[in-house]
């Protein structure tokens, strides 16, 4: 394990928006290079980056569309940097084909998605959680990634060091999947000394050129990786590989390389089962909800304690992979699961799924533009704790 | 009686092509593979660090390329290796980052691409190998396929008007800008080396021949056919500008170098608009792992 680098870690108590903390937990993780393209509510992010990256010698490039930074982002990894792209919705629409290729390449790399209202353009500068589901199948074909969700701009700070260091260490494209209020709230943030922030090192190839094999996996599944201009004479390529990364389409080669994508997540289900949990021993009704909708959650907790309800709260930080064994357990010993979401009902389904009946499961939705009403989860525990 | 080993003749590029990765997908009578020789044999002619020399190219037949040459290849997404290229340039200034595509990959779905990076003069050399059509798809018109052509998706002949590459890179601001077709092996070869050599955006577009696809349903006869049609239209004009290179259906093919010019590449403007504002900082060193501290105790 490394720690940041003191030169780009602004230590100290602040007061500042998300997007600005998620671009400082960039440059902590050591992002020094990051591609993107304007969009509402999300380039705060970049606009921070590109002003603070060339004095510890990076660059930020703003590119001529989605399309092109999503993939500028992947070219700047396999020359060695870990970088990002940060968008919001619409763009976030444009990346998914190189989400399937960071993920098919296994290249790790950071996508903040400041969500907004939608679909389509919707609501620029309106917060809403609509996109959860693209974050975990919006590429086509099959593969598994991780989706961190923050819900205050200091975990936009620790959480964004996180992202870097779980793509690092899965060799994944990790989903950073804030929302307009996070991202444009402003509170205290604590950036801690460089020497306590964990960065987790790329996992670089440990046998010289000609003994190496780029896509050999190794015990958790995960290959090393070497970079272009090292004499590894790499070869990377979307399409069905063998772990030399030669192009092999057939369907024993798709049945090697597209299970192991999913099981090197799958296999670490406990490690990101990453969920604030309160309450929940004796609880009749456990809230379980992510990112700002949360902090709403949380107080229509605390008005139904009042009134004498037992309620537990479950926050989701890690959303993908989605903490399947934890609801499987949670399920049969509560009356109802309440999920309130700032969409019409996307990650409930998971949790319906996990909850497999055993207990009644109850949506909030919303379709976003501004937060819910506490009274509305209120209403929803209420009807679990009957 | 010999054997095939005695047979064996040493090709004098296979140096650098992955040989265990042929022989190649083309047809016969493509012209794509030729364009490689030229390209292998101009690496080859320079005193440049193949080590540091990475290949990038799209999707297609000409996307091909990159998984065949002997050097850090990646094959990207339709349209997107331009913007690939570029984040490998940036984060490491010290490769030599050729971009190998075909034209419906660099042209159409790429297009966007190839004019802003023209416009940033982003060091990179683009080879567009354009053999008028979609060919791994099947036959589609593409942007460059000559007006009134018979393909898959246009079997009345296209009603839309060929883009003249060389005219459109020039007026996004590349600095090198050339042309030649699969008949001129040898002028291709010298041209790869002089922009293989040269800072900022240089582009390169080579006719080849696509008898399967374009020719057959053209009445176009095959890839010597096609060969014999190069070297009968073809006039070299070095220096010709280029909204004078249009190609028009059975006239002249003007080839040559058109633009050969010098302007401050994307990095370097960078570094000097930032000034001190740009600092390099040396690169951290890695902690080691205290005694009885590690995960195997």
């Amino acid at each position: 394990m490394m720690h940041a680098d003191p030169n780009c870690v602004l230590t100290g108590t602040h007061f500042m928006n998300g997007d600005a903390a998620c671009c400082e937990g960039a440059l902590a993780a050591g992002a020094r290079f990051a591609a993107g393209y304007p969009i509402t509510p999300s380039t705060e992010v970049v606009e921070r980056f590109a002003a603070r990256v060339p004095k510890v010698g990076g660059i930020f490039i703003q590119m001529e569309d989605e399309l092109a930074a999503s993939i500028a982002l992947q070219g700047m990894v396999w020359a060695g940097a870990k970088s990002f792209t940060v968008t919001s919705g619409p763009g976030y629409s444009l990346m998914m084909e190189h989400i399937g290729f960071a993920a098919m390449t296994e290249t790790p790399c950071v996508f903040v998605n400041v969500q907004r209202g939608g679909p389509s353009t919707g609501l620029p500068t309106l917060p809403a959680q609509g996109d959860m589901m693209q974050a975990r199948f919006g590429s086509h074909g099959d593969y598994s990634t991780i989706s961190l969700v923050p819900n205050s701009p200091q975990e936009c700070f620790s959480l964004t060091v996180k992202a870097f260091n779980l793509a690092e260490q899965f060799r994944v494209p990790v989903m950073f999947m804030m929302d307009e209020c996070v991202g444009h709230m402003t509170e205290k943030v604590v950036i801690p000394d460089a020497k306590e922030i964990e960065v987790t090192p790329r996992r670089h190839a440990s046998k010289p050129p000609g003994e190496f094999v780029l896509f050999e996996p190794g015990e958790d599944l995960v290959p090393e990786i070497a970079h272009a201009g090292e004499g590894y004479k790499v070869y990377v390529t979307g399409l069905t590989h063998d772990k030399r990364g030669y192009p092999l389409m057939n369907p024993a080669s798709q049945k090697e390389l597209i299970p192991r994508l999913f099981e090197k997540i799958s296999r670490a289900a406990d490690e990101l089962t990453i969920v604030e949990a309160e309450g929940l021993e004796g609880a009749d009704v456990v809230v379980v909800s992510y990112g700002i909708t949360s902090r709403v959650a949380q107080r229509a907790i605390e008005m139904a304690r009042d009134k004498g309800l037992k309620v537990g709260k479950l926050r989701l930080i890690c959303v993908w992979p989605f903490p399947e064994k934890l609801i499987r357990e949670l399920a049969p010993k509560v009356k109802a699961l309440v999920m309130p979401e700032l969409n019409m009902g996307q990650v409930v389904i998971e949790l319906e799924r996990c909850a497999g009946g055993q207990c009644k499961v109850i949506s909030v939705p919303h379709p976003g533009g501004t937060v819910h009403k506490p009274a509305d989860i209120l209403a929803a525990i209420e009807r679990g704790a009957e | 009686m010999s054997t095939a080993a005695d047979l064996h003749i040493h090709n004098p590029v296979e140096d650098v092509l992955r040989k265990e990765r042929i022989p190649t997908i083309w047809c016969p009578g493509c012209g794509i593979g030729t364009t490689v020789n030229s390209f292998a044999a101009a690496l080859l002619g320079q005193n440049i660090d193949l080590k540091k020399t990475v290949i990038v190219s799209g999707i297609g037949c000409s996307g091909r390329v990159s998984g065949y040459m002997a050097l850090d290849s990646f094959h990207t997404t339709h349209g997107r290796a331009i913007p690939f290229a570029t984040g490998l340039k940036l984060a490491n200034p010290e490769l030599t980052v050729i971009v190998y595509s075909g034209d419906g990959d660099l042209t159409s779905i790429g297009g966007n691409h190839l004019i802003h990076a023209a416009r940033r003069n982003m060091d990179i050399m683009v080879v567009c190998v354009n053999n008028m059509i979609y060919a791994m798809t099947g036959g589609q018109a593409a942007a460059t396929t000559p007006g009134n052509s018979i393909t898959t998706t246009s079997p009345f002949g296209s009603f839309e008007p060929e883009i003249c590459l060389p005219q459109l890179v020039d007026a996004a601001g590349a600095v090198f800008v050339a042309r030649w077709t699969a008949y001129h092996v040898k002028q291709l070869e010298r041209t790869m080396s002089k922009a293989l050599k040269k800072k900022g955006f240089r582009f390169i577009e080579v006719l080849t021949p696509c008898p399967t696809l374009y020719q057959r349903r053209n009445n176009m006869g095959d890839g010597l056919a096609a060969m014999v049609d190069y070297k009968n239209r073809s006039k070299i004009k070095n220096g010709a500008p280029t909204y004078e290179v249009a190609l028009v259906p059975g006239g002249e093919i003007v080839v040559g170098e058109f633009v050969d010019r010098e302007r401050e590449d994307y990095l370097t403007r960078m570094r000097r608009q930032l000034g001190t504002n740009y600092s390099e900082l040396p690169p951290q060193p890695e902690e080691e792992e205290q005694e009885g501290c590690c995960s195997s105790c």
